[in-house]
């Protein structure tokens, strides 16, 4: 291969870029209704973020005793969603199971998307925001590692950039029909597999590690993190693939979706039989420490509020489980995407709200205040969800048809169009 | 002062380390000696005492005064104790102690130390008692009377100050 | 795809960038003097110009040879909430929201000690009211503080003295010490905070009472400002029921030891191994 100049860098960027646009641009109806529905709501969060900033945090409802509310719950699911895409990292490249490696990248596009929306909840929560520097070296002070947080930041933005460069890397290169490097990108993706678990188990000790929080100061958090992540992750993009195949030239094979729904029929499982193991050594011990657990299932006197939430989580797990377990249903479009729905709801209640809010909820001097979302909060993180969508639908945009090899910059094509996305992962 | 002061305190600490237990109460080995601390709440014009008192012959029967002083309502042990137990009898410039031993009044505190030992041990360590001053400096000592109405010495309740704000979640 | 070239000469001005603000406004733990100098004549500035008020800010350093600690005889507390408002004065918390860095807690004398039946927002009359006692609660100044564990900026840092202090400057506002913190001690400034001009503090410290901005978190520092010049805190000097002691728990001397020596002390959560320097006791 000749030895590239920066102007030929360039010169071949720009070639993709304004490619891009050009996907980007062009799409039917239902295309633009959904951009311009993301759009609104992205106006909408701006709007009320600027008056959140201008005013503070008490434009929210969280107060002194539950401290942390909506913005971190998000933050939290989001991270298992990120971490999600290792379901399919590991039949794909450990297994060699060819099926499921054309739609890896889907999963690492997800990742970043999910890491993007981590990283803004993140933003909207603190107080400073003007202040975030501070966070990083040599300019600010990152106290690691002791503080869980700043373990946090550092795999969050790791394993952001491993699947960042590793996704990109592979869809511009297949642009220049070209096969992508293995010597760097089969260790990226074997390294994002324990990264995933990293992520998602630093998460996890972010919360686990407060003794002050007896709900949260209990060993099995991290398991049960892992166990629900890697249901609600693949949810969405069993969703997605479906979507692709439907309108698009993308082909994924039935087997391909049926084995994600199985896999994420044991991660349901692990996730009920944790939550079941919590309540039994809550109830069954019966100490103070129960109050937390009550006070999310059942309430804490005229303190209800959350209650039937958690219900609803616990039903719409139970659903799902059922649904995918049951190769019968599994493989029922019908009741495969009740069943996807049904686990993202479930584990976004769970452990977005469920996970947050009880735990502050009696706070530490026994005092109760019911936290629920103010319309500020919710439109931030409508905000930040559209955000994730949009660049989620961008970059499937561009990458969709790299894949398809519709996509192409054939000046160096060194194979057929064809045959180079379709092969890109399974190249040896 | 301060020193002797610093002895005490020195000495009971000494004394505890051998006890090992810390169970044991300190003990007070020296004799007590004068502290400084602020003048006695009088009334006004009530003292010196021996004002009127100088020309009149003691009635040392017990009962309850119709003459004078009847404002002073005694609620301190009044089953037992009535006013010449503590105000001494022949010089109402002084008071007694069980003794017969005369206490002025700005050393009220020994007085009151006879039956409250526990609590002069902890006044004398500065335990008991408003602090005010400097933690590394010269304690500052109140007379037990400057907060305790030696007559009533149950403090009264007080009307709490405004509880704190319930959390809402509108601020604006 | 990208030339080597390109990638060092875009690596190496990334770098020349990061060393170049390395040299920018960083954190006051340990600061050295002639910084932290700066940065008060930089915040008497400021308050200057935002309050129209000239604030003293004190660099005071902690003593050597002193360790703080605090003791409360809960026998004596009559709930009467003079100390939390004693606090609020003298330590420039805002009025409106209010933020009170003592809460005191009403609770049934047969019940005993348990949060789970306690109440902050008590209103008799009069207190104390009959079969309850009360047991103020601030920042507990631990040994083993789970709040600076967890700042991911280092803005929270227990001092050689033990107060545990929050460099209001480099606060980010994350709340996760407030997560950690088990005895609700740290409090939140959820929007501006506003003190009737006339009711500023002047006297203050840069780790302590001294103004804070929005978005930051605040907490009692055992008067920082009068402390390490060898006051009282506020709560202690203001107490009708001589209730509150403190001094240097290293001094064998001290208050503090004689009540950890003779009295029966006890301490908050002492499960959760925080270690604090406030006790609580019983005189009588």
């Amino acid at each position: 291969m000749p030895h590239e100049t920066a102007v030929d860098s360039i010169r071949l960027f720009s070639g993709f870029a304004r490619g891009s646009v050009k996907l980007i641009l062009r799409g039917n109806r239902a295309y633009w209704m959904w951009l311009a529905f993301l759009g609104a709501l992205i106006v909408s969060g701006v709007l009320a973020y600027s008056e959140q900033v201008r005013f503070g945090l008490g434009l929210t409802a969280m107060r002194d005793q539950v401290s942390w509310g909506f913005y971190i719950g998000n933050f939290t699911f989001l991270v298992g969603v990120a971490a999600a895409a290792v379901v399919l990292v590991i039949p794909a490249y450990i297994y060699n199971w060819k099926p499921i490696r054309e739609i890896v990248i889907y999963g690492e596009l997800l990742a970043i998307s999910a890491i993007t929306m981590c990283l803004m909840f993140v933003m909207v929560d603190i107080g400073r925001p003007d202040r975030f520097w501070h966070l990083i070296p040599p300019f600010g002070f990152l106290n690691f590692p002791s503080s869980v947080l700043a373990w946090d930041v550092m795999v969050l933005n790791l394993y952001f950039v491993v699947n960042f460069v590793v996704a990109t890397h592979i869809l511009y290169r297949a642009f220049h029909g070209k096969r992508y490097i293995k010597k760097l990108v089969v260790p990226l993706v074997l390294l994002s597999v324990p990264m995933a678990v990293g992520i998602h188990t630093v998460t996890a000790f972010l919360y686990n590690g407060l003794a002050a929080r007896p709900y949260w100061n209990s060993s099995i958090l991290a398991p049960q993190f892992l166990a629900s992540a890697f249901c609600s992750g693949p949810a969405i993009l069993l969703v997605v693939l479906q979507l692709l195949r439907r309108f698009t030239r993308f082909e994924i094979q039935d087997a391909a979706i049926s084995k994600i729904a199985e896999l994420m029929a044991y991660a349901m499982f692990l996730n009920l039989f944790l939550h079941g193991a919590e309540a039994f050594k809550e109830f069954y011990s019966n100490t103070q420490h129960l109050l937390f657990t009550r006070y999310w299932y059942f309430g804490i006197g005229a303190h209800r509020t959350l209650v039937p939430y958690a219900w609803s989580a616990v039903g719409l797990n139970l659903l799902a489980f059922g649904l995918f377990i049951s190769p019968t249903t599994r493989r029922n479009l019908i009741t495969l995407n009740i069943g996807c729905l049904a686990t993202y709801a479930g584990v976004y209640i769970e452990k977005g709200m469920g996970l947050i809010i009880p735990g502050l909820t009696p706070d530490t001097l026994g005092e109760i205040y019911e936290y629920y979302p103010t319309v500020t909060e919710l439109r931030v993180a409508a905000g930040i969800f559209a955000v994730g969508f949009l660049l989620f639908t961008l970059m499937l945009k561009v990458a969709v048809p790299i894949s398809l090899g519709e996509f192409m910059d054939k000046t160096e094509a060194s194979t057929a169009p064809d045959a180079v996305f379709a092969g890109a992962h399974t190249a040896q | 002062m301060r020193s002797r002061a610093t002895g005490i305190v020195l000495g009971l600490s000494g004394l505890l380390l051998l006890a090992a237990d810390g169970t044991k109460p300190p003990v007070v080995t020296s004799p007590p000696e004068h502290l400084e601390v602020p003048p006695p709440p009088f009334s006004d014009g009530i003292f010196p005492c021996s004002n009127c008192h100088a020309g009149m012959t003691p009635d040392r029967h017990r009962r309850e005064l119709s003459a004078m002083h009847t404002d002073i309502v005694l609620k301190h042990d009044e089953t037992h104790r009535w006013c010449l137990d503590c105000h001494d009898a022949d010089n109402r410039d002084v008071l007694h102690l069980a003794s017969g031993e005369h206490v002025p009044f700005d050393e009220s505190y020994r007085l009151c130390g006879q039956c409250h030992g526990e609590k002069y041990r902890d006044w004398r360590a500065g335990v008991h008692g408003r602090r005010t001053g400097n933690w590394n400096g010269a304690k500052t000592y109140l007379l037990c009377v400057n907060c305790h109405n030696p007559h009533q010495p149950r403090f009264h309740a007080l009307a709490p100050k405004p509880a704190p704000r319930p959390p809402n979640r509108t601020m604006k | 795809m990208v030339s080597r070239r390109l990638f060092t000469q875009s690596a190496a001005g990334a770098a020349a960038g990061m060393i170049l603000t390395a040299c920018g406004p960083k954190r006051l733990y340990e600061a050295p003097k002639d910084r932290l100098k700066a940065s008060i004549a930089e915040m008497e500035r400021k308050y200057k110009e935002q309050l129209g008020k000239d604030i003293k800010v004190s660099d005071a350093g902690p003593i050597p040879g002193v360790h703080f600690a605090y003791a409360l005889d809960i026998s004596r507390c009559i709930g009467c909430r003079r100390c939390v408002y004693a606090c609020v004065a003298e330590n420039n918390q805002s009025r409106d929201p209010q933020i009170h860095w003592i809460r005191v807690f009403e609770m049934e004398k047969e019940k005993g000690v348990d949060f789970s039946h306690a109440d902050p927002y008590y209103n008799p009359a009069e207190v104390p009211e009959e079969g309850h006692f009360y047991i103020p609660v601030g920042c507990q100044q631990c040994e083993n503080p789970p709040c600076t564990k967890v700042c991911p900026t280092g803005a929270t840092w227990a001092e050689k003295d033990g107060i545990v202090v929050i460099d209001y400057d480099w606060c980010i506002g994350c709340r996760y010490c407030m997560a950690a913190c088990p005895y609700g001690a740290r409090h939140f400034n959820w929007t501006q905070p506003t003190i009737p001009e006339n009711e500023i503090n002047p006297d203050t410290h840069y780790l302590g009472n001294r103004p804070r901005p929005k978005g930051v978190v605040e907490k009692c520092t055992f008067c920082i400002q009068r402390a390490r010049n060898g006051r009282y805190p506020a709560c202690v000097e203001v107490c009708p029921v001589g209730a509150r002691k403190f001094g240097n728990i290293l001094d064998a001397d001290s208050e503090i030891r004689y009540i950890i020596e003779h009295k029966r002390v006890l301490v908050l959560k002492e499960e959760l191994n925080t270690v604090p320097r406030f006790f609580y006791f019983y005189a009588t």
